[in-house]
């Protein structure tokens, strides 16, 4: 029962599925084919993600983190998140899991902020597709005006978020 | 595919050292990560089928209909609705953002649509929730995307 209701949302979207296979077949087909592709992308980075989340967890001692990203340590602090989410490593929901055990290894709310920031929005590989596609001035100015967006939205949530607010995952037993 | 073979490279890279350094740990370190993909299974799932329904009925193509051409207040607010809602790859949005700047759309509307969609992630939020809870989330992705809208209009004014 309990497994039931954990798997709830899956299992009304697989309901969905069938209804649209019934009254709109094409669109059911072509929705299909997108959760194919989505699940083979995700089928090859879930592994690696989790695998080295539980590499982090037992072998980084909290003090570690806390000195490379967290409270006190400044401009050091931000460059590490920046380029631990410029590092190529797939979408962004992977982030989340990695973000969630250094938050709760004590890392700095701002950096994590900008560790996801960097991940989604400024990868290397994707900043050459940019510049392929919009232009060199477009993609430079997008680079800049995001780094500063993200390390705004970083400071203004620290204001507001405690380590009460952050869900207790992972927790080592 | 490049990607991938970094990560995996360095899977290994960090597995060897672990398993050389203490066997016990190793495991526990599996049985950690295998926990916390057994929580967040639900929301990784939902989030395939969600993507899947959502480009099934929402197709590139349909996008560029609804975001090119007509410049103008409804294509910039279609663009943030949509960015904020899909998940493209961004390597795929890039293209798709090109051709949609050659076929009239504005720098601000397609700002606003790359943005949003690096940053913003509705269907991704309940993974986000499990990982980072509810506050992170809510203020991370609305704080986002008033910033994709303020990036957007500084680039429109720039770039013209």
């Amino acid at each position: 029962m309990n497994m039931i209701k954990k798997f709830m949302a899956p299992l009304i979207l697989a309901l969905v599925y069938l209804g649209l296979a019934a009254w709109l077949p094409a669109t059911a087909l072509r929705s299909a084919e997108v959760a194919v592709d989505y699940t083979r992308e995700m089928v090859l980075i879930i592994p690696p993600v989790f695998i080295l989340m539980g590499l982090l967890q037992v072998w980084i001692p909290k003090e570690k983190i806390t000195a490379l990203i967290g409270k006190e340590s400044g401009v050091k602090g931000i460059l590490i998140s920046f380029f631990m989410g410029t590092i190529p490593t797939g979408p962004l929901y992977m982030a989340f899991p990695l973000a969630g055990s250094l938050l709760q290894k004590g890392a700095r709310t701002s950096n994590i902020v900008i560790f996801l920031g960097a991940w989604a929005a400024i990868k290397v590989p994707q900043l050459i597709a940019e510049t392929q596609f919009l232009g060199p001035s477009y993609t430079a100015l997008r680079f800049i005006l995001t780094l500063i967006a993200v390390i705004i939205i970083g400071r203004t949530m620290e204001k507001v978020i405690t380590i009460k607010d952050l869900p207790n995952i992972e927790e080592k037993e | 595919m490049t990607t991938i073979i970094i990560i995996y490279a360095f899977l290994l890279i960090c597995l060897g050292l672990s398993i050389w350094k203490s066997r016990a740990k190793t495991i526990q370190a599996f049985r950690v990560g295998a926990k916390a993909l057994w929580n967040m299974a639900p929301s990784l799932l939902a989030i395939v089928g969600l993507v899947g329904l959502i480009l099934g009925i929402l197709p590139p193509e349909t996008i560029s209909r609804l975001l090119g051409a007509e410049a103008g207040a409804g294509a910039t607010i279609a663009a943030a609705i949509i960015g904020s809602i899909t998940l493209i790859p961004a390597l795929v949005s890039f293209p798709l953002a090109g051709s949609l700047l050659d076929s009239g759309a504005t720098v601000i509307t397609i700002t606003v649509f790359i943005t949003t969609l690096l940053m913003v992630g509705t269907v991704t939020a309940p993974l986000e929730i499990k990982a980072l809870g509810k506050k992170f989330t809510l203020l991370r992705n609305g704080l986002s995307l008033i910033a994709a809208l303020i990036i957007a209009a500084v680039m429109g004014v720039v770039l013209g």
